[in-house]
């Protein structure tokens, strides 16, 4: 009776679900046309504020590009918090995708989003605070494991707010403490560059953190899904 | 799993938010080919019940099976595609076109994207494929939705006021739906306000009052 379906693969369900995030941005612009400007503005504020002193801008720029990334960067992961609707949950649980599926194909698709923000935020940094670039092997991991941490806790954490009848408003209080080891790590890496020390032990806990996240983050996404 | 000849059987069944019971020991058994039409006043319970079948609501109690899974148990995950529910609102994607929607079911059915455009086709949205579902009227976003549930062929198909916001041609494509669904041996269970209508799809029907099925 029924037509013959071949059940896709987990990677192949990941990336339908990363496919329909990516397009839906590029429709809505959400991140590229809202919060990225937002970001950029926000970096622009800070010389206007304090003056076009060089050896001090030069100083705070990259502690500026960090927490602009992770204020903002906290935006763009928890943007699947109101994204779905529940009728939208719904049909996507009955295409029959596989929760821990659903989960990477969201994760990855912020990732994406991340890297490209923080891809143009670090231009506009360069830019306006005239930083000098160092650790060119390290600086990418660093990028890539932060996008990567900040992108699996603001997957997760929109899938817990979707549990309760909290919404939004649990969101930052599941980030904010969550993102600092990823902020600190990435900081602190990029710092012992600077004065010349290893920062092999903070890539270290910035990449076991972006792991628990990821094995949590896959463990309850069918208790999560169940209870949403 | 073993082939069962009942598609839903639900015994004693209760559903509860919080301290609210919604479903209170509801028992219906539905085979192959039979149409369940279900009314009742707004608050009944009608929604909670076909989101229940669609295993979309968990019961507090009792023993619910569609499709030969138990509905408790894992079991679920496997049978849940071969449900089709269509419910108040639509679970279109408003930024993306109707056939990018379409094409986001298939591809995670591992269905050909081509059988999109011929699902919106076959509700006369051949048309406005292309066209933002936030362009398009509430009507159009049924046909969409009954065009989805075309394209994926459930054996249970579960309509949430089917009727409702319809011109007379959407009104036979939904019937059409039902016909197709029970001559593949599949089975419908359609809730409604809309006695005549329903009743001339349903093979038979029963009331829901208070959450409890009579």
């Amino acid at each position: 009776m029924r037509k013959p379906t071949v059940t896709p693969g987990f990677f192949h369900q990941a990336l339908t679900i990363t496919r329909r995030d990516l397009l839906r941005e590029r429709r809505s612009g959400e991140v590229m046309w809202v919060t990225l400007p937002f970001g950029a503005i926000a970096l622009l504020l800070v010389p206007l504020a304090i003056g076009t002193d060089a050896p001090t801008l030069q100083r705070i720029g990259p502690g500026m590009f960090w927490v602009i990334v992770m204020l903002f960067g906290v935006l763009i992961a928890i943007r699947q918090t109101n994204a779905e609707t529940t009728a939208q949950r719904d049909l996507v649980a009955l295409t029959g995708l596989d929760p821990a599926a659903i989960f990477v194909g969201k994760a990855v698709a912020s990732f994406l989003l991340l890297l490209v923000f923080e891809a143009v935020l670090g231009v506009v940094t360069i830019a306006l605070y005239d930083v000098e670039l160092i650790g060119w092997v390290i600086l990418p991991v660093v990028l890539v494991l932060a996008a990567a941490g900040l992108a699996l806790l603001g997957t997760l954490a929109a899938g817990i707010v979707a549990t309760g009848r909290s919404g939004a408003a649990l969101v930052p209080l599941l980030v904010a403490p969550m993102s600092v080891p990823i902020l600190l790590g990435a900081t602190q890496a990029l710092d012992a560059i600077r004065l010349d020390r290893s920062s092999i032990s903070w890539v270290l806990m910035m990449t076991i953190v972006v792991l628990l996240l990821a094995v949590v983050g896959v463990l309850s996404s069918r208790p999560l899904q169940e209870t949403g | 799993m073993s082939p069962s000849p009942t598609l839903i059987d639900l015994e004693e069944v209760s559903v509860r938010a919080g301290a609210v019971r919604i479903l209170q020991n509801v028992s219906l058994n539905v085979g192959p080919g039979d149409a369940v039409g279900v009314f009742g006043p707004n608050g009944a319970g009608k929604t909670t019940l076909l989101r229940l079948i669609a295993a979309l609501q968990p019961p507090a109690s009792g023993k619910c099976s569609v499709l030969g899974a138990d509905l408790a148990s894992a079991a679920k995950y496997d049978v849940r595609h071969r449900i089709g529910y269509i419910g108040h609102t639509p679970g279109l994607y408003p930024e993306l076109t109707l056939r990018e929607n379409l094409a986001f079911v298939a591809d995670a059915r591992g269905l050909d994207a081509s059988q999109a455009l011929r699902s919106l086709e076959l509700v006369g949205l051949g048309g406005a494929a292309d066209r933002r579902v936030d362009h398009c009227s509430h009507g159009m976003q049924r046909r969409a939705e009954f065009a989805r549930v075309l394209m994926t062929e459930p054996e249970v198909l579960l309509l949430d006021e089917p009727h409702s916001a319809l011109d007379v041609d959407a009104i036979e494509l939904v019937d059409g739906l039902v016909h197709r669904t029970l001559e593949r041996g599949g089975a419908a269970v359609l809730v409604s306000h809309d006695r005549d209508r329903v009743n001339s799809l349903a093979t038979r029907s029963h009331e829901i009052k208070d959450g409890t099925l009579l």
